[in-house]
């Protein structure tokens, strides 16, 4: 089972949060804050595996992470969950996003943390990976977002010129999370293919 | 109407979306929470409006918040009210929200019911999809008892999308309803069957996390799983099966040695580290739960630990990690596999990551031994001075402790070295662990009696040097040792050169500045101290020495007296005034120093954690019962409640009770003694060392002479290092006297099982520089073994331990709605609520009809299938046996009887290319087809048996199935091809090793007919062990063939010069051995011997019998049977891989011997006929080219054999050559039976 998942960037800022049992809203910032304490302190090629989270329960647990550019990608799994599995999860996750988005950066996942979830929600369902293969969680994904769009229809066409009005005083430029440039190993992605 | 649209539309352009809010936030960085509750007030305005569009993107505001750690429990209704928007968008932004923030107290869910149904049964499949994703996050057992019918139904939906969340999901509706989960069972089993290879993968899923849980309900699965493991190339479903095994394992032994050869196969074949690696650790589980000692997976062993070393010297941090990790697994059970690695283990100490170093901490707990374990302390002793204040040093401290300090001090053998390595650490600054390394210097002085003079002249320096530890702030943890030290030197007082000096270091102003309790300490143990003194200077003519000490107490304790600390103050005050009182009479001249002794005499036992806890109420004892009657518990004390402490024997029944009367007293220290004499591990007491006082009861204390072989006085702070050179020497100087040793070693084996009991002991042992006892904490009379570990209650998973092999009775059914209020359905949903349960109730009592009928139809096969199998032995396994896809097509019985089926059936061709892989890697590609075309003979013949309850359907599901199987079989053959052709050598000696016994090769056993009568049928095969180069092993199979019981079979063997039995230690050299199982009517069972054999040149005939009883109803008579063990010089050889150059080079180096063979008339194809080599004589093939083949193999004593086999038609030439002619000559001989045979 994965308990789990969380993402933030490099200051601890969440980016995304789902935890598939209950705490509440001070406890999830809590484990949020210390997970973020846990995995910035340690080195750029050390493993990626971590021990006892003290708040995300027992010694069952483990901390799954992989760091992309400005964000970390965490995963919180029981004994149950294959090590190098998640870590290839984390990838295709990663990479489905990279589809979606067109060259995925922090600020997509900071404004459309909606869009994320939703993506997620392809691969995970309740803390069981329910599907592995990129290309099905892309089409799914799409599919729901075009019966969006054609649910908006014209109606929503005023809204969205708003919105791309808004969106050409970006505060910052996106900064590319380009997952293809950074050299991580991934020991076996063809599992999945 | 459009209008209104627009106009909506127009007034939501200027709303704050999601992007806005999140633009927002990040420009009021500085007043950001401020910024958040305008916003927040906003959102509640929106959500007061009756647009839903608003509300939803409200909602998705609050979504957001809620992440930032916002409560937004107070808007749930409106979240419901968005969930139940018609429109996907909303109803999408609606369910997220749920799924963030609602939960099992959240009291709207109630209200979502109805919403959800209507979702789920919604035509368009995203909608379902949603409101499953949504309920998977926040089912509450309410909504999962009226779903649980509905979501069953998605599981047959037509789309896969819905099918598989729809199984997904089950697994969170049966942990809150477990009333859902034999219901659901049926159906979702099938769907480990799914076309739909996600669908398929959703159902492992849920079905391993079942199984995890409570593994025993699903044993009856395994030969489903196994039939995926096998077909499946999904690697996330493999890795979750391979997981699973490795948690069934542990229950069914049998279960393992089925797995262990897919599971190598896959090792070799996958190119995912993920899928390797969990494979390793299953195939570890399997050997964990396999008993140990079997030769033939040792070569499994080999092979994980060979992987995970490849694993641990990668440069991916991750695979040397979960290499580290499984390693530490293997370690548990096969020690010896590990510690060949240990170079490399103790390189991981030196990775920069601190994961890894920790991993590799926790390997080097279980590597060290006696020999070693002085050396690898001391490694860890450089690592610590190098790790200057980080976590990681504190970690190192602890694992120095806990090696040296396992299994009760098994691994020291000079306990002056551990004492100065404890020392040693004292010298870390800022560490935390101050009273762990206090408490051992405790517990070893306390409970080593030979080192007492050392410690408490170790300890008596460190007092002295107090300063250095103190150090100049308090914040030291290490402080703590002084607690320690000051005690030892107090309590063992006799032992001190010059407690004087100590006496006075424990009295010096700084002292105060300690904390509390130490300071308290050191009050106490000055009175002690005090008492020595005293006693030393008593008689002495000039009292003048005495006198000075009185005073400086007098002096010094004052400042106690003012300590804060009330611990400390009363003690000191007491001390005081008892000292001013002794002045007194020694100004008189009194003698006093025996008095004052008498205040601290007595030994204080260690005295085991939990004891008091562990306790037992004594039989017969009754809280309740008027306390003034007779207590007849008083004499019940000393008989142990037998049925709870039959195997405690209370070996330290220390009698601290001095009310027990003299002649008990007496009566106990006799029989004490009587047992001392008896425990040869036991020291008695010697004459010579008297002890101080003299406590009832302290006689029987174990008091050691010292053998000391190294000075004691060393002068300051010891250095642990030159403990290690003595050692060093002294154990040359100990192997000069070899004869002793073999002694010895036998000795020491056994005294290893009684650990606990007292440890490493002087004569017994090799090692140890000084005669050491190691006292046994105390433990109450008749304690309780501890196994408080009581597992969580509240496990939700507990409620899930459900039998799912019985049968469905009646009244387990989901509940089906029957009355449904009319408000939000259209009438096509109606029709479909109503059509469905009933479809599915007719379903499932059909299906319980047709399952009677296939049960007795399983059952009448199972019949013919076991008749099968008998006529099988009776022609020595000459037959394929039945295929597991049989048990697999008949499995929906689900009778245990069927897994006993499967697991007691040879593995066979789901795997084919096991046949391939294990007979030789030349004959790899035309076997495999063969054994392809073997396996569907049978599959054809099934079906063609009149069979009416399967459907076509079935048969079509079948043929794709051996397509596919054949389409496996042929990657697997290409894939072959090219390991042959890289590192065959290294794929061969696993392969060859553990599949031999299984060896699934159809027309092929190496099991041959021993004996044989009307009840009992023995077959045999003999095997060399690979690690003794002395040792065969017989695995015996006895297969009753009577209707009686068959039991109390002692096998027995005539012993020749040459060869022996192996019997246990005691047992004389005509005894036979018992068979360790009994049969019951038509069971068979396999046991193993081992037998010893001096040469192996010649064959030969060993006579034995076995006797046993036949019990019937009535009677039981005694029986025997005699039988003939043939050991052939094949048995003595061990397939052993060889690379074409050192063959080559064994070749050319002229010492072998050479002899030929020609086989006139075999009719058999080439590669039939090296596999049959292979096979029967345990050769392995080195090289082949057309028809000419080069074999190797290797004798148990390291024989070389080597074969170079050439046919043309019908004849076969063998040159042959090996090291021992005569060797050489009779395995050609026995080739060449072989040959005659067919």
């Amino acid at each position: 089972m994965i308990k789990a998942i969380l993402i933030f960037n490099n200051h601890g800022k969440p980016r995304l949060s789902k935890f598939y049992e209950h705490y509440t809203e001070d406890t999830e910032q809590q484990i949020i804050r210390e997970t973020f304490h846990l995995v910035s302190k340690r080195d750029e090629n050390v493993c990626n595996f971590l021990e006892g989270g003290l708040l995300i329960g027992g010694s069952d647990n483990k901390l799954i992470y992989r760091h992309y550019a400005t964000l970390y990608f965490v995963f919180c799994v029981d004994s149950s969950e294959s090590e190098l599995g998640i870590l290839d999860l984390i990838q295709v996750f990663v990479e489905t996003l990279d589809k979606c988005f067109e060259n995925v950066c922090e600020l997509d996942l900071i404004f459309h943390m909606d869009k994320v979830h939703n993506i997620l929600a392809e691969m995970v369902m309740g803390g069981m990976v329910l599907e592995t293969n990129m290309s099905e969680i892309i089409t799914q994904a799409e599919a729901q977002s075009k019966m969006e769009k054609s649910e908006a229809g014209i109606a929503g066409a005023p809204a969205r010129a708003v919105s791309a009005v808004k969106n050409m005083n970006l505060p910052e430029m996106p900064k590319n999370i380009n997952i293809g440039d950074i050299s991580i190993k991934v020991p076996n992605l063809p599992s999945f293919k | 109407m459009a209008l209104k649209i627009v106009k909506g539309s127009i007034d939501r352009m200027f709303d704050k979306n999601l992007q806005d809010l999140v633009r927002g936030i990040r420009n009021h960085k500085e007043d950001e929470a401020k910024y958040i509750s305008t916003c927040i007030d906003e959102i509640k305005q929106e959500l007061k409006q009756d647009n839903i569009a608003v509300k939803a993107n409200a909602v998705c505001k609050l979504t957001y918040l809620q992440m930032l750690g916002y409560d937004v429990s107070w808007a749930a209704f409106n979240i419901v009210e968005v969930m139940s928007s018609s429109k996907f968008t909303y109803k999408r932004i609606g369910y997220l929200a749920a799924s963030q923030c609602f939960h099992e107290g959240t009291d709207v869910i109630m209200l979502t019911t109805n919403q959800i149904r209507k979702d789920l049964s919604s035509p368009n499949q995203y909608d379902t999809g949603v409101a499953l994703t949504g309920l998977s996050c926040f089912v509450t057992p309410d909504l999962a008892r009226d779903l649980a019918n509905d979501i069953m139904t998605l599981m047959s939906h037509t789309k896969p999308y819905i099918r598989k969340k729809a199984v997904l999901i089950m697994y969170k509706v049966f942990l809150k309803y477990p009333e859902s989960l034999r219901p659901a069972f049926p159906r979702l089993k099938e769907k480990l069957e799914d076309p739909d290879p996600g669908v398929q993968s959703a159902a492992v899923n849920v079905i391993c996390e079942l199984a995890r849980r409570n593994p025993k309900n699903y044993l009856s699965l395994a030969p489903l799983f196994f039939k995926l493991m096998t077909s499946s190339t999904n690697n996330w479903v493999l890795i979750k099966i391979i997981k699973l095994f490795g948690a069934l394992t542990p229950l069914e032994p049998r279960l393992g040695k089925k797995l262990i050869e897919p599971l190598t196969n896959l090792i070799h074949s996958t190119s995912a580290m993920s899928l390797l690696y969990e494979c390793v650790n299953t195939v570890i589980a399997v050997l964990i739960s396999l008993s140990s000692g079997m030769p033939n997976h040792s070569a499994s062993i080999q092979l994980c630990v060979q992987k995970l070393r490849i694993l641990i010297e990668d440069s991916d941090q991750n695979l040397k990690y979960l290499g580290l990790l499984a390693m530490s697994k293997i370690l548990k059970t096969h020690p010896k596999s590990v510690q060949s690695h240990k170079d490399l283990i103790l390189q991981c100490l030196d990775d920069k990551d601190e994961s890894i170093r920790l991993r590799a901490l926790d390997l080097l707990y279980g590597m060290v031994s006696k020999k070693n374990l002085m050396e690898i302390v001391k490694k860890l002793m450089l690592h610590v001075d190098k790790a200057e204040g980080t976590t990681y040093r504190d970690e190192l401290l602890t694992k120095i402790i806990d090696i040296c300090s396992q299994s009760n001090y098994q691994y020291i053998t000079n306990f002056e070295w551990y004492i100065s390595i404890l020392v040693e650490l004292t010298r870390l600054e800022g560490t935390r662990h101050g009273h762990l390394i206090a408490s051992q210097m405790l517990d070893v002085a306390i409970r080593v009696k030979a080192i007492r003079a050392f410690a408490v002249a170790q300890m008596a320096t460190l007092l002295d040097n107090a300063h250095l530890l103190t150090g100049n702030t308090q914040r030291n943890g290490i402080c703590e040792v002084l607690y320690a030290a000051a005690w030892i030197c107090g309590e063992f007082a006799e032992h001190l050169e010059d407690p004087m000096l100590t006496l006075e270091a424990m009295l010096r102003p700084k002292v105060a500045t300690l904390p509390g309790h130490i300071q308290a300490v050191y009050v106490q143990n000055a009175a002690k101290l005090f008492a020595t003194v005293l006693q030393k200077h008593e008689g002495e003519t000039d009292s003048q020495a005495a006198q000075e000490t009185s005073q400086l107490l007098i002096d010094r304790l004052p400042l106690f007296v003012q300590s804060a600390n009330l611990e400390v103050q009363e003690r000191a005050s007491c001390i005081l005034q008892l000292v001013k009182y002794i002045q007194k009479l020694q100004q008189k001249n009194v003698e006093v120093a025996e008095e004052v002794t008498a205040l601290f005499a007595g030994e204080l036992n260690p005295v085991a954690p939990k004891a008091q806890k562990k306790v037992p109420i004594p039989e017969g004892l009754d809280l309740d019962a008027w306390i003034n009657e007779p207590p007849s518990e008083s004499e019940s004390e000393d008989e142990k409640p037998k049925a709870v402490f039959a195997k405690e024997e209370p070996k330290h029944s220390r009698s601290r009770h001095t009310e027990v009367d003299e002649k008990e007293l007496a009566r106990r220290r006799e029989a004490r003694k009587q047992e001392q004499a008896n425990n040869p591990f036991y020291i008695k007491a010697s004459p010579s060392s008297q002890k101080v006082y003299d406590a009832p009861g302290v006689e029987h204390i174990p008091v050691v002479q010292i053998d000391l072989s190294v000075p004691l006085k060393v002068p300051g702070m010891p250095m642990s290092d030159q403990y290690v050179k003595l050692e060093e020497e002294r154990r040359q100087k100990e192997k000069a006297d070899k004869k002793k040793k073999e002694k010895k070693k036998k000795r020491e084996k056994r005294g290893k099982g009684r650990k606990g009991d007292s440890g490493p002991e002087s004569e017994e042992d090799i090692t140890p520089a000084h005669h050491v006892d190691i006292v046994t904490e105390e433990m109450p009379e008749n304690a309780l073994p501890s196994d408080d570990d009581d597992k969580d209650p509240n496990d939700p998973h507990k409620a899930l331990d459900i039998d799912l092999d019985k049968p469905l009775a009646d009244s387990e059914k989901l509940p089906v709605r029957t009355h449904r209020p009319e408000v939000l359905k259209s009438p096509a949903e109606d029709r479909d609520d109503n059509t469905i349960p009933q479809e599915t109730k007719k379903k499932s009592s059909k299906d319980k009809k047709e399952k009677k009928k296939d049960k007795e139809k399983d059952r009448k096969r199972s019949k013919e299938d076991k008749k099968k199998k008998k006529k099988h032995k009776d022609v020595e396994e000459e037959l394929p046996e039945s295929l597991p896809e049989e048990v697999v097509q008949s499995e929906e019985t689900k009778e245990a009887s069927d897994l006993d089926f499967w697991l007691s059936s040879a593995p066979v061709p789901p795997v084919a290319q096991v046949v391939t892989v294990s007979s030789s890697a030349a004959a790899a590609t035309v076997d495999s087809s063969s054994a392809a075309a073997a396996e569907s003979e049978p599959e054809e013949l099934k079906d063609t048996e009149p069979d009416d309850t399967k459907s076509s359907k079935h048969k079509k599901k079948k043929q794709k199935k051996e397509k596919e199987e054949k389409e496996k079989k042929k990657k697997k053959r290409h894939h072959h091809h090219h390991h042959h052709h890289s590192d065959a050598g290294a794929e061969d000696s696993v392969q060859n090793g553990t599949v031999e016994d299984e060896e699934p090769l159809p027309p092929m056993s190496n099991y041959s007919l021993l004996a044989e009568n009307s009840y009992i049928k023995m077959v045999c095969d003999i095997q060399g062990n690979h690690q003794d180069e002395s040792k065969v092993v017989v695995s015996v199979i006895f297969e009753n063939k009577s209707d009686s019981f068959l039991k109390s079979m002692e096998f027995n063997v005539l012993d020749s010069l040459n060869s022996k039995l192996q019997r246990p230690d005691g047992a004389g050299p005509h005894d036979g051995l018992t068979v360790p199982f009994q049969l019951p009517p038509g069971v068979s069972n396999e046991a193993r011997f081992v037998f010893s054999v001096q040469s192996i040149v010649m064959p030969q005939k060993l006579k034995g019998t076995l006797t046993f009883i036949v019990k019937t109803d009535e009677s039981s008579t005694h029986e025997k049977l005699d039988f003939k063990l043939h050991f052939t010089c094949t048995s003595y050889l061990i397939t052993t891989p060889c690379y074409s150059d050192a063959y080559a080079k064994l070749l050319e180096s002229g010492d072998l011997k050479g002899s030929s063979l020609r086989l006139e008339g075999v009719n058999m194809p080439f590669h039939h006929l090296l596999a049959r080599i292979c096979f029967h004589h345990h050769f392995s093939v080195v090289e082949r080219i057309d028809s000419c083949a080069s074999m190797y193999s290797r004798s148990i004593q390291g024989h070389h054999v080597c074969l170079l086999v050439k046919s043309s038609d019908q004849t076969v030439s063998i040159d042959a050559k090996c090291d021992e002619p005569s060797l050489l000559g009779n395995v050609l001989d026995e080739i060449k039976q072989t040959f005659s045979k067919c």
